[in-house]
């Protein structure tokens, strides 16, 4: 695949996956954000999980480079956000929640890292 | 309000952007000793950014047609798509699976620590700007 393609593609899956984050956190939002941003959180776990299925799908050769930089790159990572995980976290502090915000902060890189490994696990199921 | 086909329209638009900043940023900044330096720069200026971008909204009163359409473009588009969760946690994921379990934690907690201090910088800064720009208001506090 040309260079241009592929960061074309990259950049068109980056915008189906930001479009993505913004369909799920208006059908999340609102009905559970009670105690933390229940919204960001889901979309940053199963992206991480994603990317890690890819990873392991890269590892065994059942997926080649350019199709995991295009799903990867482009989807996972227009989908995933962490600027919006930082606002969230600051607003929490902000509004004098220090405990929550910290949570949310930090609860987000460990749940996300744990859902990265489950993914990859799965991920190097696939062509071996 | 997400129903709105020119509201998603914009969110896929910036979306594709970032992404495209992203990935032509990650080919730019080369990895420095086994730490991925290119997420952290990104997700650190994203972060800045948004509270910055989000903070100005803000201070500029009541949300209108106008001011949601650049802060879902801007925001949740550009920014949204720039910064990344998943590379981060698949990167801390890679650095502890190879055994760099120092290097692993400091990347992903140091990233959080400092993403959360420029995105309060962000945050400041648009205070500044917004009290100097409008002289009175909220100067007293």
């Amino acid at each position: 695949m040309s260079p241009v393609l592929l960061a074309v593609l990259v950049g068109v899956l980056g915008g189906i996956g930001a479009a993505t984050r913004f369909a799920v956190d208006g059908m999340i939002r609102g009905r559970w954000s009670r105690l933390l941003p229940v919204a960001t959180i889901t979309i940053n776990v199963t992206g991480s999980a994603l990317i890690g299925v890819l990873a392991g799908a890269l590892a065994t050769g059942a997926i080649s480079a350019d199709v995991y930089a295009i799903a990867a790159t482009g989807f996972c990572g227009g989908y995933t956000t962490f600027s919006t995980a930082m606002v969230e976290s600051v607003r929490l502090v902000a509004s004098g929640d220090l405990r929550r915000g910290v949570v949310n902060a930090f609860g987000t890189l460990a749940v996300t890292v744990i859902a990265a490994t489950l993914g990859l696990v799965l991920g190097l199921q696939f062509g071996s | 309000m997400h129903a709105d086909p020119h509201f998603l329209a914009v969110v896929a638009l910036g979306g594709a952007v970032g992404t495209l900043a992203r990935y032509g940023l990650t080919h730019l900044i080369p990895r420095d000793g086994g730490l991925p330096v290119a997420t952290a720069v990104e997700n650190l200026v994203g972060a800045f950014a948004l509270g910055l971008l989000l903070e100005a909204l803000v201070r500029r009163g009541a949300e209108n047609r106008t001011r949601r359409l650049v802060r879902l473009g801007l925001g949740t588009g550009v920014l949204g798509g720039f910064t990344t969760f998943s590379s981060l946690a698949l990167e801390v994921q890679q650095l502890l699976a190879d055994g760099q379990v120092a290097l692993g934690l400091a990347y992903g907690v140091g990233s959080v620590v400092l993403g959360f201090a420029t995105c309060l910088l962000g945050v400041a800064l648009a205070g500044a700007l917004h009290r100097r720009r409008t002289p009175g208001s909220g100067a007293a506090t």
